[in-house]
C-alpha cells in the first residue's frame, strides 16, 4: 500500500492509532480508505473495530485474547506489526466509491441560520445554495452522532464557523456548515454547526441492517427540493 | 414466565458486553459501564459472561417476578430485598414467583447489575442487546425501561423449581480484585506531552471531582485548570472508553461506555481498562486522583483480571452443579 511515512501509537491498552497525515486534505483520507478497506477485506484477527477519521485510522483490539494466543508479547507490540507489515503490502484496499444524492430543503423554515450565513459571506441566499450544491463532498469520516458525516470541503465562500453557543435541539435531517465542513444530523441532537436546510431522507434508520445512508469515503452531492417536495418524500416514507 | 416493571428507577437500561465493529458508522460499543459487574453477575447464575443483564443507577428498580427464577446481583449495592428477606450482592440467589426485587438504599457502588439465569427475551440491533439511547435502538425498545413494561424471560430448565422460599445460596463470588479505589491508573495520551511540566504534575498530584453533568458518556471533572504549551490545531480521530480529554476550559472529561466514537480535544492520558470497574463505581461529587503508568503493567493487569474472571466462572460452574444434583 505505498511506503507513505506514518506513525502507530496506543491509544489506551486495547487500541491504536496509525496516524497517516497531520491536514485535513483527500490524498491523505483516500489513504484512511484504503487501509480501511484493506483490514476489512482481508482482517487481522483479535480486531474488534476500526476506525477511520480525516488523517488515521483506529484499529481496536482484544489485547487478552492477543496475550492467550500469543504469550510473551505485548498486545500492542503484536498488533503493530501486523499492522506494519500490512501497510507494507500492495494492494486488496481498492475500493470504488458511491455517489450519492441528497435532496434538501433550503427553506429558512428548516435552515434556521441560512439567512445570517449569506449575510455573513455578503451573498444572496440563491447563491449560497448554489454554491452549497455545487460541490461533491468527500465523507472523511463518520463520528460525534451514529451516521453522522463529517464532508468536506466546503466552497470557501460559505464557510461560516460553528455557533459560540450550541443549540440545545438540532433537528434529525438538519444540514449544517462548521468552517469547511458540512454535515447532516442523523438523529435529534444538541449541536454547534450553521444550519442551512433540512434533508427528508433518513440518514439512521435502525430497522435497516445498513443502519447509516452514509459511509466513510462515500461522495455525496445535495440538490435543492421545495417545501412542498420535502414534505412529499417526509410523509411518503412515514406510511 | 416474566418480570413486570412495577418503578423503572432512574435509569434502568438492558446492557451486554457492547456493540462491536460498528464504531466505523459512527455506532459506538456503549455496553455495561462495569463490565466485570456484569460478568460476575452472569457467571453466578451460569449464564453465557455476556449475556445481557439489567443495569440500574439509584434510585433502582422494583421489579415483580411472575415466576421463580435464579438471579445474581452484582455491582454496587443497594440494599436489594424480597418480600423483606435482604438479598446480598454477588450471591447466586433463587427467588419464587410473585417476588417483588426492591431496592431500599445506597451502601456501596453506583451501578448496579442484575443477571437473571437463562437471560430475557429480545431482539438484537447489530448484533448487541446493549441499548443505545442516541440511536434509539437495542436493549428494550432502545430505551430505559418505564413502568408497565413486561420483560419475558428465556426458559432455562435448571430455573424450574416449585420452592415458594426465597434462598440465597451460600458461596460468593470475590470481585475486590476487580476493582480499583484511588489513584487511578492512566497510560499517557497523544497529547499528554503538549501539557505544560506545571499542568502534568498538576494532573498526577491534585484531586479531580465528578461533576453533575456526568453520565453513561463520560465523566465531567473539576479540577485544577490545566494548561498546553502550544494551543495546536487538533484535527479529529478516534478515542475510547477511559480517554481522558482536555476540554477547552482547562478542565478534563474522562469518557464512559456511551462515549462519541470521535472526538477534537487533546488526550491526555487514557484510564486502564483494568480501572475501568473502579471508575463506573465512583459517583457525582466523589474525588479521583491519576497516578502514571505504563502499557505494559496496563496490559498484564488486564490479563490477572481475566484469569480471575476465568477461575471465577469455573468455579461457579462447581457450586451450581452440585447445588442442583441435591
Amino acid at each position: 500500500m505505498g511506503s507513505a511515512p506514518y506513525i502507530i501509537y496506543p491509544l489506551g491498552d486495547q487500541a491504536l492509532t496509525i496516524e497517516l497525515g497531520k491536514k485535513i486534505e483527500e490524498q491523505t483520507n483516500q489513504r484512511v480508505m484504503e487501509v480501511f478497506h484493506q483490514l476489512q477485506n482481508n482482517p487481522i484477527p483479535f480486531v474488534s473495530d476500526l476506525i477511520p477519521a480525516y488523517s488515521s485510522i483506529t484499529v481496536v483490539y482484544h489485547a487478552f485474547a492477543i496475550r492467550k494466543t500469543h504469550p510473551g508479547l505485548s498486545a500492542f507490540d503484536w498488533m503493530k506489526a501486523e499492522l506494519t507489515n500490512r501497510l507494507q503490502q500492495k494492494g486488496d484496499g481498492a475500493f470504488s466509491s458511491r455517489l450519492i444524492d441528497i435532496p434538501v430543503c433550503y427553506d429558512s423554515e428548516l435552515g434556521p441560520d441560512l439567512a445570517e450565513l449569506a449575510a455573513f459571506a455578503g451573498l444572496p441566499v440563491a447563491e449560497v445554495i448554489r454554491l452549497h450544491t455545487a460541490t461533491v463532498y468527500r465523507v472523511y469520516m463518520i463520528g460525534f452522532l451514529p451516521g453522522f458525516a463529517y464532508m468536506a470541503s466546503v466552497d470557501p465562500a460559505i464557510r461560516m464557523p460553528r455557533k459560540a453557543q450550541p443549540r440545545p435541539l438540532v433537528a434529525a435531517g438538519s444540514v449544517g456548515i462548521a468552517g469547511e465542513q458540512t454535515g447532516i444530523y442523523p438523529v435529534n441532537s444538541p449541536g454547534g454547526w450553521q444550519i442551512i436546510g433540512q434533508t427528508p431522507l433518513p440518514l439512521l434508520d435502525v430497522s435497516q441492517e445498513s443502519p447509516c445512508l452514509l459511509e466513510p469515503g462515500d461522495r455525496v452531492r445535495f440538490h435543492s427540493i421545495s417545501m412542498q417536495q420535502f414534505n412529499q418524500m417526509k410523509n411518503s416514507r412515514s406510511v | 414466565m416474566s418480570i413486570l416493571v412495577i418503578k423503572p428507577g432512574i435509569q434502568t437500561t438492558i446492557q451486554d458486553a457492547g456493540r462491536i465493529g460498528f464504531q466505523h458508522l459512527g455506532i459506538n460499543p456503549g455496553g455495561a459501564m462495569d463490565l466485570r459487574a456484569m460478568q460476575t453477575a452472569n457467571a453466578l447464575v451460569q449464564n453465557p459472561t455476556d449475556e445481557a443483564v439489567l443495569e440500574f443507577y439509584f434510585p433502582a428498580p422494583v421489579l415483580r417476578f411472575n415466576a421463580g427464577a435464579f438471579i445474581a446481583l452484582s455491582g454496587a449495592d443497594f440494599k436489594a430485598s424480597v418480600n423483606g428477606t435482604h438479598l446480598p450482592v454477588n450471591h447466586p440467589i433463587y427467588i419464587p414467583a410473585g417476588s417483588v426485587l426492591q431496592f431500599n438504599g445506597k451502601n456501596k457502588g453506583q451501578l448496579g447489575y442484575l443477571a437473571i439465569q437463562g437471560g430475557v427475551e429480545l431482539i438484537e440491533w447489530l448484533n448487541s442487546y446493549s441499548t443505545n439511547l442516541k440511536a434509539a435502538a437495542g436493549g428494550y425498545e432502545g430505551r430505559a425501561l418505564c413502568a408497565g413494561d413486561e420483560l419475558t424471560l428465556n426458559t432455562h430448565p435448571k430455573s424450574i423449581r416449585s420452592s415458594t422460599e426465597c434462598s440465597v445460596l451460600p458461596w460468593k463470588a470475590h470481585t475486590e480484585s476487580f476493582y480499583t479505589n484511588n489513584p487511578f491508573r492512566f497510560i499517557p495520551g497523544k497529547e499528554f506531552g503538549l501539557l505544560s511540566e506545571a499542568s502534568r504534575q498538576l494532573f498526577i498530584t491534585e484531586a479531580f471531582i465528578i461533576l453533575p453533568q456526568s453520565d453513561r458518556m463520560g465523566y465531567r471533572l473539576q479540577g485544577p485548570e490545566l494548561q498546553l504549551v502550544e494551543a495546536g490545531e487538533m484535527i479529529s480521530s478516534a478515542v475510547t472508553r477511559g480517554t481522558v480529554q482536555l476540554l477547552p476550559n482547562g478542565q478534563c472529561i474522562v469518557l464512559m461506555a456511551d462515549h462519541q466514537t470521535t472526538g477534537g480535544y487533546p488526550r491526555i492520558g487514557h484510564i486502564i481498562t483494568a480501572d475501568l470497574p473502579g471508575l463506573a463505581q465512583k459517583g457525582i461529587g466523589e474525588t479521583l486522583h491519576f497516578v502514571q503508568t505504563d502499557l505494559e503493567a496496563a496490559e498484564n493487569l488486564l490479563v490477572i483480571q481475566e484469569q480471575h474472571l476465568q477461575q471465577l466462572k469455573n468455579a461457579c460452574i462447581l457450586q451450581l452443579d452440585a447445588y442442583h444434583r441435591h
